[in-house]
């Protein structure tokens, strides 16, 4: 995937065009008899619209952060830049290597040891062997792990963990990172850390989508806000009046 | 090579290893439980097959091995690889990874695991007389095979299990109809002459024969299985991969 066209003319790295999803209703479970009942008594599946005709383009090196209350559409949205899951209608682009940090640590396994899950981790976010090798090193002391590093997971404290999950993401080397609000990372020493290295890979043109209820720590990073309210864009536009306008309405409510 | 290449070659050994690495961790005896379960299965059927009921076939510990060996590795690395994307549910609701993969390296993590069983088959093989020959180049080949057909196969009962979670009941049942449709304990003679050719065409049945054509009998399997095994596995790849693209865009909803 090209980041920008050969003119010097930036595409956009993400580009939603009228982006709608929606998820079907049904009980969770999908047993034969259930998948046959909904039929019989839904023929034409009703569905609940996470998304609702939603448009915003993101050039590279900006930030963006997604605001909203729980279900506003947020996660779906993520899901879609990530790729994980399509839209009914409309159109989802994304060019460049995407880095979600969606859920920190999926994917480890306790019975592995930290580097076999950093191995199998690396695998899991797009590297190559070599590029693993290569990185090895650097992932391990930024994680702060010592000699941990070759104990099985199970052994470590949640803080370790999250510290290995962070530091195999942050250097993956994406082109656009996602943060679903993870970065309450171990100590208030090593969130700092966090920040300082994504505030580093920001300076270096990674773009960024960020999501989070409130605003807080978002600020440090986007320059852009998009508050999401029923699925639908209710406000885009610069960091500071966004985020002011949705915690009013937040108040209000 | 280009790097898509790379990176899902590496995907694929590191989730493979995962499974391996997962399996033996934390079993005090490791690999010698994987080689208890055929030897129960062939001291019992010996039993049975030669002091209950008589069976003519001469060598019957090593004749039952062969098929045990076999129907093991395709009835746990295809229910498996059905529970596969299940299993993993967390993994591709979050992960954007190749969803084939995920069946496929279940499916192959097992075919590792066989490769044990497979050496004690072999020892016995040995053991019972037999002298290592040239037909037994056909073992990668017929093996390959088989795990190609069971790919296809996990790759469509994997997706529908999605959808619909009573698959995997479904492949419970059906190994159990195969233990006895699969000529383990009776001799491909024994099936009526009618049936013979419809039995070729089960790729497990066919795996069966081939093996003790190779071990037992020092022949290359007949040319008529060969083509037989080759195009069931095609035909449930291509199905299977067409039916796993059709269904894949469904499985963050139904996950």
């Amino acid at each position: 995937m090209s980041i920008s066209s050969s003119q010097g003319i930036a595409l956009p790295l993400i580009e939603f065009e009228n982006v709608t999803k929606s998820f079907p209703l049904h009980s969770g479970q999908n047993l034969l008899r259930q998948t046959v009942q909904a039929f019989l008594r839904n023929p034409r599946g009703e569905r609940f619209i996470a998304l609702n005709d939603v448009s915003f383009r993101l050039t590279k090196g900006e930030g963006l952060a997604v605001v909203g209350r729980n279900g506003a559409g947020k996660s779906t949205l993520l899901t879609l830049v990530a790729g994980l899951s399509h839209p009914d209608s409309g159109r989802v682009t994304v060019r460049g290597r995407v880095g979600a940090l969606l859920e920190l640590g999926t994917g480890l396994h306790p019975d592995l040891t930290g580097r076999e899950n950093l191995y199998l981790n690396a695998a899991l976010l797009g590297f190559t062997r070599a590029e693993t090798i290569a990185v090895e090193d650097r992932i391990v002391e930024f994680a702060e792990l010592g000699h941990f590093i070759d104990e099985p997971l199970r052994t470590y404290s949640q803080g370790m963990t999250m510290r290995l999950a962070f530091s195999i993401a942050v250097h993956a080397q994406p082109e656009i990172l996602i943060i679903d609000e993870v970065l309450a990372v171990g100590d208030a020493r090593f969130q700092k850390k966090c920040q300082q290295k994504i505030m580093e890979m920001r300076n270096a043109g990674c773009t960024f989508l960020f999501v989070s209820h409130l605003g807080g720590q978002v600020q440090h990073f986007c320059q852009r806000a998009l508050w999401l309210d029923g699925g639908k864009v209710r406000l885009d536009g610069d960091c500071e009046t966004v985020l002011a306008t949705y915690e009013e309405f937040l108040r209000g409510a | 090579m280009p790097r898509w290449w790379k990176q899902t070659v590496n995907l694929f050994w590191e989730l493979v290893l995962k499974d391996f690495r997962v399996r033996y961790r934390n079993m005090s005896l490791g690999m010698f439980w994987s080689l208890l379960n055929p030897l129960v299965m062939m001291v019992l059927l010996t039993f049975v097959f030669t002091r209950i009921f008589r069976s003519e076939v001469p060598h019957f510990p090593l004749f039952v091995l062969c098929g045990i060996v076999p129907f093991n590795f395709f009835s746990l690395s295809w229910l498996t690889g059905t529970a596969a994307l299940v299993d993993n549910a967390r993994l591709i609701k979050r992960v954007a990874i190749p969803r084939m993969l995920v069946p496929f390296s279940t499916v192959v993590g097992n075919a590792l695991h066989t490769l044990i069983q497979l050496g004690l088959l072999l020892a016995f093989t040995v053991g019972f007389g037999y002298t290592p020959n040239v037909h037994w180049w056909w073992l990668p080949v017929i093996w390959l095979l088989t795990i190609l057909f069971v790919c296809g196969l996990s790759l469509a009962t994997s997706a529908l299990n999605v959808l619909i979670r009573d698959m995997r009941y479904l492949v419970e049942s059906t190994n159990l109809v195969l233990f006895w449709l699969v000529p383990i304990f009776y001799p491909f003679s024994a099936i009526p002459p009618d049936l013979r050719d419809v039995y070729q065409f089960n790729p497990v049945a066919a795996l069966v024969l081939a093996m003790r054509q190779i071990l037992m009998e020092n022949t290359s399997p007949a040319a008529s299985l060969l083509w037989k095994l080759t195009l069931v596995s095609l035909v449930s790849v291509a199905v299977g991969g067409l039916l796993f693209r059709r269904l894949e865009r469904r499985f963050y909803e139904y996950l």
